[in-house]
């Protein structure tokens, strides 16, 4: 992956959480603490702010490098377990270019780890809700050799799996206070995640970006 | 070994940290290191990785550091903060499953008589 590729991810990512974060806080004001738009956005400036001297390490330790950034600047819950999505890819990078196999390899890895992380798994409310559905979906179209379409597919997974988060009763984080009252509400680390995994794709599929 | 647990208080506000400190002085003493972190790393309510950190060094102990903890960020990014010491240290940190104020005061007069990190752990986390 080149150096122009990993310095468009980080401005994609950067930018679409700088355009969302009011959303995010929304969300967050619902049934969190108010607080992930803002603290993604101070977590993805900072990533901006490095986008050089990321994006001129080998892919494995650029994703580490932005994990670490994201733990130390973004706060809250929300630094902790993208940081460790952010890291535990990195940590699953091949040394060559990541084939869609690898990519796949690498999100599983980074997915575990948020799990150990938040002590969570699929079905309470959270970031998991979307990155797990899009995990499996890379994997099955991958595992098929069926890739034609697969942004358009991987964007798709995103959106149906963060509406399903709405009838969720949070199980983690401040949500889960409310317990049933925290149905009704998409979730705000869930709306983050899709909200990155289309930038991503936007950056390594441009004409599926919306 | 002689030397004596070290307790850090991790809360998302600097003052429930420094107020739990005061009450470890006043009913312990201080003769075990203890201090406190809180905010987030813009100054505001939320935990801070490089806080925790530098909070864990400034109480290192060779006996090892206790950490008590309150909400959901404030256990994960001290988990990060245990994660970035080199891996001599890492094995002799511990979060204690306990609250924060009444957990600091247990916890710190269980080092003061000089228990191993398990027992000031246990101690915190018995405490009901």
């Amino acid at each position: 992956m080149s150096n122009t590729l990993v310095l468009r991810l980080i401005e994609g990512m950067a930018g679409t959480i700088e355009s969302h974060a009011d959303q995010l806080t929304r969300l967050d004001q619902a049934i969190g603490d108010g607080d992930h738009g803002i603290n993604m956005a101070r977590g993805f400036k900072e990533l901006a702010a490095q986008k050089a001297a990321i994006a001129a390490l080998p892919l494995g330790e650029a994703l580490k490098k932005a994990g670490m950034t994201l733990v130390m600047k973004v706060g809250g819950a929300s630094g902790p377990l993208y940081g460790t999505l952010f890291i535990d890819m990195g940590k699953a990078t091949p040394e060559a270019a990541p084939t869609l196999a690898d990519l796949s390899v690498m999100l599983d890895a980074g997915i575990r780890g948020v799990k150990a992380r938040g002590k969570a798994e699929v079905g309470m409310k959270t970031m998991l809700d979307v990155l797990c559905p899009v995990a499996d979906t890379l994997r099955s179209l991958v595992d098929q050799n069926e890739t034609d379409g697969l942004d358009e597919r991987i964007i798709a997974a995103a959106g149906h799996a963060l509406h399903r988060t709405t009838d969720m009763v949070a199980k983690r984080g401040r949500a889960s206070f409310l317990g049933e009252r925290s149905k009704g509400h998409l979730d705000p680390g869930a709306c983050s995640s899709a909200l990155l995994i289309g930038a991503v794709v936007g950056v390594l599929a441009p004409s599926s970006a919306r | 070994m002689s030397a004596t647990v070290g307790i850090l208080v991790v809360s998302h506000s600097p003052k429930v940290a420094e107020g739990a400190v005061d009450m470890v002085r006043q009913m312990v003493g201080d003769e075990v290191a203890c201090t406190g972190v809180g905010g987030d790393p813009a100054g505001g309510l939320g935990t801070d990785a490089a806080k925790i950190l530098a909070g864990i060094e400034s109480v290192w102990s060779e006996a090892g550091v206790a950490l008590l903890v309150d909400l959901g960020g404030a256990e994960m990014n001290s988990e990060m903060a245990i994660l970035m010491l080199d891996e001599a240290r890492r094995g002799r940190v511990r979060i204690a499953a306990a609250p924060v104020v009444e957990g600091a005061v247990i916890a710190a007069t269980e080092a003061s008589a000089g228990s191993t990190l398990d027992e000031v752990v246990a101690a915190a986390e018995e405490w009901r």
